[in-house]
């Protein structure tokens, strides 16, 4: 039998139809839907008199424009209709929502995993990038637009063409002060913004194997900077212990049935990849950007290269135009950077081991007198599960504040925005312009780098720390 | 969904990298819940000085889309990795309600480039060197006409890649949804057969 790669037999296994001179009809598993990319495919599913084919597989939740100071309290109108007309159309459609009142509201990216919907060998996807999250899982995830989220509402399934597959392969044992973040910072400065484009990118290697799936999930959630609009880890024991006893997770026998199933996703050994990558894990530095796309990591120690050094016309005009919009200078330092804000959240860097080891490094601390910092755990249950442990306290006594869970300062759709011109050292995921506030400033880190730079208010090398 | 077979058009030309759709209409404006309205934000924080809260926002006269010259262009080429980060497809519709009907570049966001051909917006791919030469023949003269024939999978003298399905699409002005619905059988028997996944 031919050898296949984990791609291959995901997405064989999902074809519903491939009739000659059209793309795949593929089936999808879970469909995950949130307040922004939705109405418009609901108004379409109104006016075209169709139903949702699969409530028991669509499920929603806010979290773009959701507040973060108040659980229900959005101040601003237009937000308000929004997360209001996602709330009417899973009420007349019949859709389950993890929304406001609910104990387990949350990044959608956050809660498919956590609730367990999110399992091995499915397909997922979801009207927004970062779905390629839910690929640490060994499933085959990516985001899509609003014309097919209404095709997945109304069929389950979407046209696609297949993937390339870009093996990135990281072996070793990562240093002190290293995280996925940086592994993924990293891989991003190697592979660039577009190295991904056409391709679904397999994170094999003992670095992986040995990563926790917090961390998994980081590596993947950012596949999407390097344009692969999916990356996927193949599923082990780390991937079974974590969704052992979730709320969707199978039970009893079942799980049995689908341990089996799950334990034959992995690529088999001479099934090709269209692309190799290697990494080795111990040249992996702890990294900051310094420019206004996410491929643009540094490791601390290093200098902020030239434009001139650039190898066409164009990528040095954006590179002069990213220095420019920074108030940065080619050949300097990022450590030593003062910054105004922290931004610990997202979905890249918001789950319970990235806030455990965040507050590790602020413990006994004090947030720097010149600086806005903000935690924003990545759900409710990762929320109430810190404060189980005290984390919140740690934050809070630190000068951190404490918030409720959401988008937050990621996207700047809601209250929290960082101020015109201010920088921000944020754990998110793309420091583009705007991104975090009209004339915002990122610098992608860590959360153990941004709780470092928390307290001494300028860019610090968290290994000074550990 | 808008048919396109042949366009002759001006072009405007964004001389730049990686540009993401968080440039191509920022996410302060995604709150609305309708497809429509989204040509005014095309590049908002480009195309206006911000006042950042104070007094209205002002043309930047500096901008490539508040100069005379490129006024009516209806070819949008821009650099390498065109709506790369975001999968919001207000991107599309924002770059097609100001008027654009083609996008040109070395290559795109995957899930822009999906998006477009959804919305009647043709993304055409050329070669880094041919998109060279368009970005030469639009700064030379602005007034340069540039043909677009989809049929023929040809811009200026370039050809260009697209699949096929989706050409067919585009030039009859059909959504994929009726094609889908069409296979209603066939995804009832494997959602008997695939009872498993979930």
């Amino acid at each position: 039998m031919k050898p296949k790669t984990l791609f291959e037999k995901i997405w064989e296994s999902h074809v519903v139809t491939k009739e000659k001179g059209t793309p795949s009809l593929l089936y999808i598993d879970a469909h995950l839907i949130h307040e922004v990319t939705s109405p418009q495919a609901f108004a379409n599913l109104r006016k075209k008199n169709l139903n949702v084919r699969r409530t028991d597989k669509t499920f929603a939740t806010v979290d773009h424009n959701v507040s973060t100071t108040s659980q229900r309290n959005i101040k601003d109108a237009l937000s308000r209709v929004q997360v209001e007309t996602l709330e009417r159309n899973c009420k007349d459609f019949g859709i389950e929502l993890f929304g406001l009142n609910s104990p387990n509201q949350g990044i959608v990216h956050v809660i498919g995993p956590e609730l367990g919907i999110t399992k091995p060998g499915m397909t997922i996807v979801c009207g927004d990038s970062h779905t390629s999250t839910h690929g640490a899982f060994g499933t085959l995830a990516f985001g899509i637009g609003t014309t097919e989220v209404e095709h997945v509402l109304a069929t389950q399934c979407l046209l696609q063409q297949p993937m390339k597959i870009m093996e990135v392969r990281i072996d070793g044992t990562l240093g002190k002060g290293v995280t996925a973040k940086d592994v993924i910072l990293t891989i991003l400065s190697k592979i660039g913004t577009k190295g991904g484009i056409g391709y679904c990118i397999e994170y094999t290697g003992s670095t992986m194997q040995n990563m926790n799936m917090e961390g998994r999930m980081t590596i993947c959630n950012m596949s999407i900077e390097g344009g692969a609009r999916a990356g996927m880890i193949a599923p082990d024991e780390i991937t079974f212990a974590y969704l052992k006893g979730r709320q969707f997770s199978p039970k009893q026998e079942k799980w049995e049935e689908s341990l089996k199933r799950w334990k034959s996703l992995r690529t088999d050994p001479d099934a090709p990849y269209d692309k190799t990558v290697i990494i080795e894990a111990k040249k992996i530095a702890p990294l900051v950007t310094w420019g206004t796309d996410p491929s643009t990591g540094i490791p601390i120690h290093e200098k902020i290269p030239h434009p001139n050094k650039m190898q066409s016309k164009d990528q040095k005009i954006t590179s002069e135009k990213a220095l420019t919009y920074m108030a940065l200078k080619p050949g300097m330092r990022l450590e030593g950077f003062p910054i105004d804000y922290v931004f610990i959240g997202s979905c890249t860097n918001a789950r319970i081991s990235d806030l455990r080891e965040a507050a590790k490094i602020i413990k006994g601390k004090k947030v720097k007198n010149t600086v806005t910092a903000w935690v924003v755990p990545g759900s409710r249950q990762i929320k109430r599960q810190a404060e189980k442990e005290g984390l919140d306290k740690i934050f809070h006594s630190a000068g951190f504040e404490w918030r409720w869970s959401g988008c937050s300062a990621c996207i700047a759709m809601n209250d929290d925005k960082i101020p015109p011109g201010k920088y921000c050292i944020s754990t998110s995921n793309r420091n583009y312009e705007g991104r975090q506030g009209p004339g915002s400033r990122t610098f992608l880190a860590s959360p153990i780098m941004a709780a470092a730079a928390a307290i001494e208010g300028k860019i610090t090398d968290v290994r000074n720390y550990l | 969904m808008k048919k396109f077979h042949k366009l002759f058009s001006t072009c405007l030309p964004v001389r730049e990298e990686n540009i993401d759709t968080d440039q191509i209409v920022p996410a302060r404006f995604l709150k609305v819940t309708s497809r429509e309205g989204f040509g005014t934000y095309l590049f908002y924080d480009w195309r206006f000085d911000k006042s950042f809260g104070g007094a209205q926002d002002k043309s930047n006269t500096k901008c490539v889309f508040n100069n005379p010259k490129y006024k009516g262009a209806k070819i949008l080429v821009a650099g390498n990795n065109f709506g790369c980060g975001s999968s919001r497809e207000h991107a599309a519709w924002a770059i097609a309600e100001y008027g654009f009907r083609v996008v040109v570049s070395s290559s795109f966001g995957d899930i822009f480039y999906n998006n477009a051909l959804k919305n009647g917006l043709l993304p055409i791919s050329v070669k880094p060197k041919e998109l060279e030469i368009l970005f030469q023949i639009i700064e030379k003269k602005s007034q340069t006409e540039i043909t677009v024939d989809l049929k023929k999978q040809k811009i200026h003298t370039f050809h260009f890649p697209i699949d096929s399905f989706r050409k067919t699409c585009l030039l009859k002005g059909v959504d994929e949804l009726g094609y889908i619905l069409s296979h209603e059988g066939k995804i009832k028997q494997f959602e008997q057969r695939q009872n498993i996944f979930v």
